[in-house]
């Protein structure tokens, strides 16, 4: 298994195309090999450029990031794509739909482009996203588009993963007070309004920089104030001003030295992620069906309390009291 | 039996026929079955098909034609995937779906096709026959 690891590994980093994508099933089906192999690669990840495409269903995201491959392709760069789209909660089952629209790159050596599924993840990523963008960095990736599943509100995990991010909306999704609730909205680096050719762009617009202007203080410290893009991504209208605007977020990331900081804080959020899951595990292992069928019973008869349960799990699963 | 939601399909339609209909119910009622499917719809070409299979690691092809094109796309699709060191049958499942006449079907699945099937095939059958097939690629084997 070790050989077969290593000879993938190898092939890789000599451009095997065949060998990158079964090393990002491996990562995606089993835990135990993605360790082996991000261990393997880590030395050779860190250089590829990490932009985000986020935005709710039918935004045109994927039809952008085809627009956005042509513009990265045309400057020269090896371009990298993972684009996720939901599995079913009911059947474990997906349908990925993305890869429709970038077609045309498919036979573009230059281009790599991935589907895949959540398999249960809710942040807008897969869990092995992360790790898929590690094999198609230590591939040799330049530029890895990162497009996130359609979102609502709350599903935000790929600030911790881009180095920028975009959000991509489209008019008529809702009033101002929409544009200044928590969470999506505030983790864009660049808004995109697509579709600008339908009713309501020019108000959408006008209700984002609004927004932005009431946000005067974050971006005056921060030194970075998400502009605001319109596109008509079938048209190709916009894209230049969008690849713009991107250069322009990298390079102020990569000047201000903001890229260091990023890029900690997504070590950091990753280290969490693999510590819980590391957890989730032992419990697993450690406790069996009944040894939890004996809790709830405890639970139920009210001889023990819920919080009182999760520490006995916890200190049978790790070995000390918690 | 292969866990479904680990098993990759690819639905794809080579050629210039635009009648994707049955594409897109047999890759409904597999996402629905638990697969996990892809779908890159009508007018692909047998080199976009080809990369497509290597890019997104696919275990299974379901190839849709109802052009009359299949005894010029099927083989040349296999000649590629073949160049690409991917061998139907033992790394990939390939199936092929539209209107395809008996014997076609015949000189199809000797060439490397797992099984064509035609027009009114219950889909029970087809999911039927991925179950039974995938597992005895490659890679399910763990050899690859």
């Amino acid at each position: 298994m070790i050989n077969m690891i290593n000879e993938l590994i190898e092939r890789m980093l000599k451009g095997d195309k065949r060998a990158t994508a079964r090393l990002i099933t491996l990562v995606e089906n089993d835990e135990e090999k993605a360790r082996e192999i991000v261990k393997k690669i880590y030395s050779n990840t860190g250089r590829a450029y990490i932009i985000g495409i986020t935005g709710p269903p039918g935004s045109g995201k994927s039809t952008l990031v085809d627009k956005l491959i042509k513009k990265a392709r045309d400057e020269g760069n090896i371009v990298g794509v993972i684009a996720i789209d939901p599995t079913s909660p009911f059947t474990g089952g997906a349908l990925l739909g993305d890869r429709i629209r970038m077609q045309r790159h498919s036979t573009d050596p230059g281009v790599f482009i991935r589907s895949m599924a959540t398999r249960g993840s809710l942040g807008g990523l897969a869990k092995a996203t992360n790790d898929a963008i590690k094999i198609l960095d230590a591939y040799g990736c330049d530029i890895i588009f990162v497009e996130t599943v359609g979102v609502g509100q709350i599903e935000v995990d790929i600030v911790k993963t881009a180095d920028t991010v975009v959000l991509v909306t489209v008019p008529g999704l809702g009033d101002d007070i929409q544009a200044i609730k928590a969470g999506l909205m505030e983790i864009a680096d660049i808004f995109v309004v697509n579709k600008a050719d339908k009713e309501g762009a020019e108000a959408t617009m006008f209700e984002l920089e609004l927004m932005l202007d009431l946000e005067k203080d974050k971006w005056q410290k921060s030194g970075w104030r998400p502009p605001v893009v319109s596109t008509i991504a079938f048209t190709n209208k916009g894209v230049d001003e969008l690849w713009g605007a991107i250069n322009e977020h990298m390079e102020f990331l990569l000047n201000s030295g903001k890229i260091k900081e990023k890029r900690k804080f997504r070590v950091r959020e990753e280290i969490k992620a693999i510590v819980s899951s590391k957890i989730a595990r032992k419990i697993g292992e450690k406790m069996g069906e009944d040894d939890i069928a004996v809790l709830i019973e405890m639970i139920a008869k009210r001889e023990i309390d819920p919080y009182s349960a999760a520490d006995l799990v916890l200190e049978k699963a790790l070995g000390v009291k918690v | 039996m292969v866990k479904r939601s680990k098993v990759r399909v690819l639905i794809a339609k080579p050629g210039l026929d635009g009648h994707d209909r049955g594409a897109k119910v047999i890759a409904r009622a597999l996402r629905d079955a638990g697969f996990e499917v892809i779908y890159t719809g009508i007018r692909q070409t047998p080199e976009q098909i080809a990369e497509s299979v290597v890019q997104e690691d696919i275990d299974v092809l379901g190839l849709s034609i109802l052009s009359g094109a299949h005894m010029v796309l099927i083989p040349k699709i296999l000649k590629l995937l073949g160049e690409k060191g991917i061998k139907a049958n033992e790394d990939v499942l390939v199936l092929a779906g539209g209107i395809i006449p008996p014997d076609d079907a015949q000189e199809l699945e000797k060439m490397g096709v797992g099984r064509v099937f035609g027009p009114g095939s219950p889909i029970e059958e087809i999911i039927g026959f991925i179950d039974e097939t995938v597992p005895k690629l490659k890679k399910f084997r763990g050899e690859s």
